[in-house]
């Protein structure tokens, strides 16, 4: 019902954004807003470059990819000439590669004939400028644009020539390599990359006192250092790996229990035919649509002593049991001993509680993903079972037990894996309620390294600390590979 | 039958009616659904009141939704600054530097996948399994344990502090995961479109721009949102990147609210309620599809 008016809401707000998104354009000054025009048109060309640029990269890679896949020499001679020059820009392509690694310090090239061979392209370059600028043709200026649209312009020649020199052929692989390069050349760069860069860093004594990896040194012996520090030392400050590893999977459990269970109850009430369903629907899915950033922020105001939801309520309710334990005769020693026991806590202070609170926000947003992804499952299961149960007299709680939990099976399962992995790395509501505080008492493993990290900054424990969280995961899902054998469905 | 007290033929109604729920048992499941919906809307609700105090009563242990002498100045005071302060309001640029780089983000995953899961969807490649399994573990790694090696070629590379380097950092957890959601997608899609349109001498690019990706377009925006709301509200990468306050995305900038030397909560909490309405209209509205795309992407276990 209520989803019938969202796509108007949702056209209102835009209309709204953009009137005062125009009149700020317009009206700088008057509107008393920082972005302007300037702003707005700066950030576009920066940006449209950067996606030019990469765009005229992959380009590059993929037509020499098809010239490999799509076309063939015609003669001997030509074979030979051309195979010439697509190994000579192989060759380009992978001293720019090793320049890039240089240049972000996966690995130093000495000094000398070798650095001199894979900074090849760029004195090219330099080169070509010189030139220019001696014959006068260019002024200093547009020397390094023009030397560099030469060198791009020698690059897009030697493409034709190639295709001059070839006639086309078929390639029953060639598309899909094709198809593949581009996400392969973003993923090597953003992930393996990076990878390779953190097993380094691992081993190195990188920190902020060595300008991160500027005058770090390297060696086996650093990385024993990192480890021992990890397992005898304090991990980010003052805690210790063991406490801050069993809180992890405290935290996983107690999480992911809660979300299935509550997820189940929620999606059990809401599978049958009732009224409202749709409006109870979607107010229960408000802590999953709602940002976790605005959600856990306003939440770490409701922990708080005086003026938070929860301490308010708690005073309120001590207040009536003291209320009860001095008007009532007989009762008066229970209601005492709950007056007692029920007030205001100390969500921040106390290290028990501030971990309550975080488990309290995670769980309220966890759930009603959960909730969704088992009412669906419950909707794809059929009637009949039910009525053929109901038939041979079975009760509810058998009909759940034997129909409804072996059915939700394929769908539950990838949900509490994925629950599992997605709950053990995030720390994004642990990190903006509590900080990992008081004394570190709340962090988990991925709270711990991104503090090591970015408060601490100390790199190369730091990166020896993600290799293990990572080792820890993989081992889990080696396992949950193995009791499930889900791996052949991910490549069939 | 008719010779029963009405008191008592309520009760059997309300009890023990024969067909479907009773009606004590619709009672409890909708005490028990409005109980639980409470829950889940009063911390939102919450947020709206503080948005509505008035400065001198941000502190207050009232408990109403609406409060005394509700006032919309922090709204005013977040769209367009307080001139008798002669402070700009950051707001807008805010969001324009979030939405910069998540659509940057966005446009580039969906491109890269739409086109490589096709490719590990149609074709059996040397290569492919492995590459499959890679992406799946991915998926299991953490998106803060590629953050500092990131970090450091970031700062190498002078790319810390720029929009651009969020655009990469943002990439990295959004790459594999389209991919992922979009070759579940075209395995759906039945081989005998494409089969008739090689037949009838379409070439295979022609069958993946012609037949493939205006049939996936469902899918195409499920992954485009998908990546879009990751990135959208993501604070603690944005926070390595970004220190410069006119570079801050929305999730930094309301967080300055929030560490200002007087921390103004009414203003944090207007400006939380004018981003998520929105956010969560737009969530809302499309999480059927949504839903349907998180299991389009997942492993049948």
């Amino acid at each position: 019902m209520a989803r019938k008016y969202f796509p108007v809401a949702l056209w209102a707000t835009i209309v709204l954004a953009l009137y005062f998104l125009l009149r700020a354009l317009f009206q700088p000054h008057l509107s008393g807003i920082s972005l302007t025009p300037q702003i707005v048109m700066a950030r576009a060309q920066e940006i449209a470059l950067f996606v030019l640029a990469i765009a005229a990269g992959i380009g590059m890679v993929e037509l020499y990819l098809y010239q490999i896949f799509f076309r063939a020499p015609r003669s001997r001679l030509t074979n030979a000439l051309v195979r010439l020059i697509q190994a000579i820009s192989a060759l380009f392509a992978f001293q720019l590669i090793v320049l890039f690694f240089n240049l972000t310090d996966l690995f130093r090239l000495p000094e000398g004939a070798l650095k001199a061979f894979f900074s090849m392209p760029l004195t090219l370059g330099s080169w070509l400028r010189e030139r220019l600028l001696q014959s006068n043709l260019v002024s200093q200026e547009n020397a390094s644009l023009v030397s560099n649209l030469l060198l791009s312009g020698i690059g897009i020649a030697l493409f034709i020539l190639i295709h001059q020199m070839t006639q086309p052929r078929t390639s029953r692989l060639g598309f899909a390599y094709l198809l593949v390069a581009p996400a392969f050349i973003g993923v090597l760069f953003l992930i393996v990359y990076p990878f390779l860069f953190e097993i380094k860093l691992a081993f190195s004594n990188a920190s902020l006192g060595t300008q991160a990896t500027k005058n770090a040194s390297y060696g086996l012996i650093y990385g024993w250092e990192n480890l021992k520090t990890l397992f005898t030392g304090n991990v980010a400050k003052d805690a210790k790996f063991l406490e801050v590893f069993w809180r992890t999977i405290l935290w996983t459990v107690i999480n992911v229990t809660f979300h299935v269970t509550g997820g189940m109850i929620l999606a059990l009430l809401l599978h049958r035919p009732m009224k409202l369903q749709g409006f109870y629907r979607t107010l229960l899915v408000f802590p999953w649509a709602i940002p976790t950033t605005i959600a856990a922020m306003a939440l770490r105001n409701e922990f708080d002593l005086r003026y938070g939801f929860f301490n308010i309520m708690l005073s309120n309710i001590h207040n009536f049991f003291s209320d009860l334990a001095s008007q009532a005769g007989m009762l008066a020693p229970a209601f005492g001993w709950l007056a007692a026991h029920i007030g205001p806590v100390s969500w921040k202070q106390d290290p028990f509680w501030a971990f309550v609170s975080v488990l309290i926000t995670n769980i309220w947003l966890g759930i009603p993903f959960m909730s969704v992804v088992i009412l669906g499952g419950l909707q794809s299961i059929s009637h009949e079972y039910y009525e053929a149960a109901e038939m041979d007299g079975a009760s509810k709680w058998q009909m759940f037990r034997h129909i409804t939990l072996p059915l939700l099976r394929p769908v539950l399962t990838p949900a509490i894996i994925l629950g599992v992995i997605w709950t053990f790395n995030k720390f994004d509501v642990i990190y903006l309620i509590t900080q990992g505080g008081p004394q570190e008492k709340t962090d988990i493993l991925v709270s711990s390294m991104y503090k090591a990290a970015f408060q601490f900054y100390r790199y190369g424990f730091t990166a020896m600390f993600a290799l293990v969280i990572f080792l820890i995961l993989l081992a889990f899902t080696v396992i949950y590979l193995r009791v499930t054998g889900g791996l052949k469905s991910t490549t069939e | 039958m008719s010779a029963l007290h009405p008191v008592i033929r309520f009760y059997r109604w309300f009890f023990f009616r024969a067909r479907g729920d009773s009606p004590f048992k619709r009672l409890l499941i909708h005490l028990a659904l409005i109980f639980a919906s409470l829950i889940a809307v009063y911390p939102v609700l919450r947020v709206v009141t503080i948005s509505l105090r008035p400065n001198d009563t941000l502190l207050t242990t009232s408990l109403r939704i609406i409060p005394e002498n509700a006032t919309l100045e922090n709204y005013r005071a977040v769209l367009f600054g307080e001139p008798e302060k002669h402070r700009q309001s950051d707001f807008f640029l805010w969001l324009w530097n979030s939405f910069s780089v998540v659509i940057v983000t966005s446009i580039i995953s969906v491109a890269l996948a739409a086109l490589s899961a096709y490719a590990f969807s149609r074709f059996r490649f040397p290569g492919r399994n492995p590459a499959l399994v890679f992406l799946f573990t991915t998926q299991m790694i953490p998106a803060g344990m590629l953050l500092l090696p990131l970090f450091v070629m970031l700062v190498r590379l002078k790319m810390i502090n720029t929009s651009l380097g969020l655009i990469i950092a943002y990439s990295v957890s959004s790459v594999p995961l389209t991919i992922w959601t979009l070759k579940g997608y075209y395995d759906t899609i039945p081989l005998d479109l494409e089969e008739a349109a090689l037949i009838d001498g379409a070439s295979r690019m022609q069958v993946l721009t012609r037949i493939i990706l205006p049939l996936s377009s469902p899918a195409l925006a499920i992954a485009f949102l998908f990546s879009f709301m990751g990135g959208w509200s993501e604070y603690l990468v944005a926070r390595v990147v970004l220190q410069k306050n006119e570079l801050f995305t929305w999730p930094l900038g309301i967080f300055t609210y929030a560490q200002q030397f007087t921390v103004s909560w009414g203003k944090f909490a207007a400006a939380s309620v004018l981003i998520a309405i929105p956010v969560m209209a737009l969530f809302l509205y499309s999480s059927k599809w949504l839903i349907s795309g998180l299991t389009l992407g997942s492993v049948k276990g």
